[in-house]
């Protein structure tokens, strides 16, 4: 406080600042203190991890899983999809290329897109035109083209984090363009991919305007790709609009903000990894 | 035999890049293909200028849905802007180290939230506050606000606190020079070389606000009417899909799916002036 007598509005502007600072970090701090507190009690209500869902034990169990399970199908649809169009921008294309291009936009635009289009998309394609109606097959679709540009651009930022050095390397001791990739660029870039996918996980964990239309809200484990099956998420969603189980929806709540800690927590080790 | 492994692998590449293409191509061709026919049969400034949706008595007019997604979004961002931005220049140039090792976290964690989770919140948190100091329901334009607000706050805040730090720091250290302070340094010659780059945070911010579903349309009272204070209920273009697509039948569902290709053309027309701020950027 030494000069700020003389300095009265850069005082002003320091306390403006630091208030911002202090309002941000509070309401996270509010945010997920007052989940916790009003969910974890309720973390211990009879039936709520049963492996069976019952109208008097709005078991989330159920909800848990069909979330891995749209978590791992959604990544072998996009991840290998993402990373081979990464590929090609990065590794096989002329700079400047025209097609080269209209891929990157093509990808912003997809990123853009609120997820309530996409799911009004799936909802029109699968559910209608085709005809399969509420299906996990249609979920994972919708979602693979959502996180689709988030796994092309964090994988081609990883490529391009690749020294040229490595690929001249390679090619001198005469190996093949694609012995290099696979050999030589890809391995070095897993952490950049990984980070990608992490968010992604993140991004399919939180999702529910596009799955409520496409794999529906029925908490149970799908027998097949063909029926209907609703994420954690969704389950809150549906929690929250019977009305009558806010108890369940403060426990929902806990687990989803624990499992996106985690996925912070795991995203920030990446990251740190990627920075040495 | 390693020859033709490469030729296929080449070819499976570049069409795995034309994916993205594709995606966007079939999702305009089926928005469009079935939104287009409903707004040409209810009459494109029938359904834009319209002020009345009664779907079962053949009324659909959007424009209380256009003007509630607006203006929810323009609360959002006079609420959440200055703060974010505050809070961003805090951290960049403010803020010790050690404590930056929490700040930066927390609002990172603040970006992976669910909206699901926002819109239980706002329901539990705000609406009873607004609800106890105004005597409404609770449910309207200011929670809505105050809700977008919060969520598009770590957008705002990463985006601009790493435009501030691309700033050379020859600006500022020019600045302190000439004899300014601290903060007059940091205000008056950093932060609006960075300019740009906060506007583009800002865009992102505004195409996350409008696009909120599940969390808007727990908190804005969903009314399909003109508000008429802030603290009216409304209804935002994506509840309006959200809340009535699980039963609508023929004309209806399509006028639903024309308010989606509105939101659709507001999210390019956001897209475009991101990239073309980005572009000028460089």
């Amino acid at each position: 406080m030494k000069n700020y007598r003389h300095h009265p509005f850069s005082l002003l502007l320091r306390i403006l600042v630091t208030l911002s600072a202090v309002i941000t970090a509070g309401v996270v701090l509010f945010l997920i203190g007052y989940i916790l507190y009003h969910g974890v009690p309720n973390l211990t209500l009879p039936g709520l991890f049963s492996w069976k869902f019952t109208a008097e034990n709005q078991s989330m169990m159920p909800a848990i899983i069909n979330t891995v399970i749209m978590i791992v199908l959604t990544l072998m649809l996009a991840v290998p999809i993402g990373v081979f169009a990464a590929i090609y921008l990065v590794e096989y294309s002329k700079r400047g290329n025209r097609f080269v291009k209209i891929i990157r936009v093509t990808a912003e635009t997809l990123s853009g897109i609120p997820s309530i289009v996409y799911g009004l998309f799936g909802y029109i394609v699968f559910v209608i035109t085709l005809g399969w109606s509420f299906t996990l097959l249609s979920g994972v679709i919708t979602m693979a083209i959502m996180i689709l540009p988030l796994i092309m651009r964090t994988t081609e930022e990883a490529l391009m984090a690749v020294p040229d050095s490595f690929r001249e390397g390679s090619f001198g001791l005469g190996a093949g363009r694609l012995r290099t990739v696979f050999r030589i660029v890809l391995p070095s870039s897993i952490p950049g991919i990984l980070s990608g996918v992490i968010l992604a996980i993140g991004r399919i964990v939180g999702e529910s305007a596009a799955l409520i239309f496409t794999s529906g809200t029925n908490p149970v484990v799908p027998k097949s790709l063909f029926s209907s099956a609703s994420t954690l998420s969704v389950h809150l969603y549906t929690l929250l609009n019977e009305g009558r189980y806010t108890d369940q929806a403060y426990a929902t709540a806990v687990v989803l903000l624990i499992v996106v800690i985690i996925i912070n927590a795991l995203s920030s080790v990446v990251a740190k990894k990627l920075s040495r | 035999m390693t020859n033709l492994s490469e030729k296929v692998m080449r070819i499976i590449f570049m069409l795995s890049a034309t994916v993205s293409i594709l995606a966007v191509i079939v999702i305009c061709y089926f928005l469009f293909d079935q939104g287009l026919p409903a707004m040409v049969e209810i009459g494109v400034t029938n359904f834009l200028t319209g002020t009345l949706w009664k779907p079962l008595e053949g009324h659909f007019g959007i424009f209380p849905m256009i003007v509630g997604s607006i203006y929810v979004t323009a609360g959002a961002i006079i609420l959440g802007v200055p703060v974010g931005l505050l809070c961003a220049i805090f951290m960049a140039k403010f803020c010790p180290k050690r404590l930056y090792g929490v700040l930066k976290p927390a609002v990172d964690l603040l970006a992976g939230i669910p909206s699901i989770v926002y819109g239980f919140f706002a329901l539990m948190v705000i609406v009873p506050v607004v609800q106890d100091l105004t005597g409404t329901s609770g449910k309207g334009i200011l929670t809505a606000s105050i809700m977008l607000a919060i969520m598009i706050l770590p957008t705002i805040v990463s985006v601009s606190e790493a435009s501030i730090r691309a700033v050379p720091e020859s600006y500022y250290e020019g600045s302190l020079a000439l004899g300014a302070t601290h903060e007059r340094s940091v205000f008056f010659a950093t932060v609006p070389a960075a300019k740009s780059g906060i506007m583009a945070g800002v865009i992102l911010g505004v195409g996350r606000a409008i696009g909120e579903t599940m969390a808007v349309s727990m908190v804005a009272g969903n009314q399909p009417i003109l508000p008429d204070s802030i603290l009216s209920g409304v209804r935002t273009m994506t509840a309006n899909v959200i809340i009535e697509m699980g039963y609508a039948e023929g004309l209806h569902r399509e006028a639903l799916i024309a308010t989606a290709v509105v939101l659709f053309v507001f999210i390019l027309i956001i897209n475009i002036s991101f990239s073309l701020l980005k572009r000028r950027d460089k």
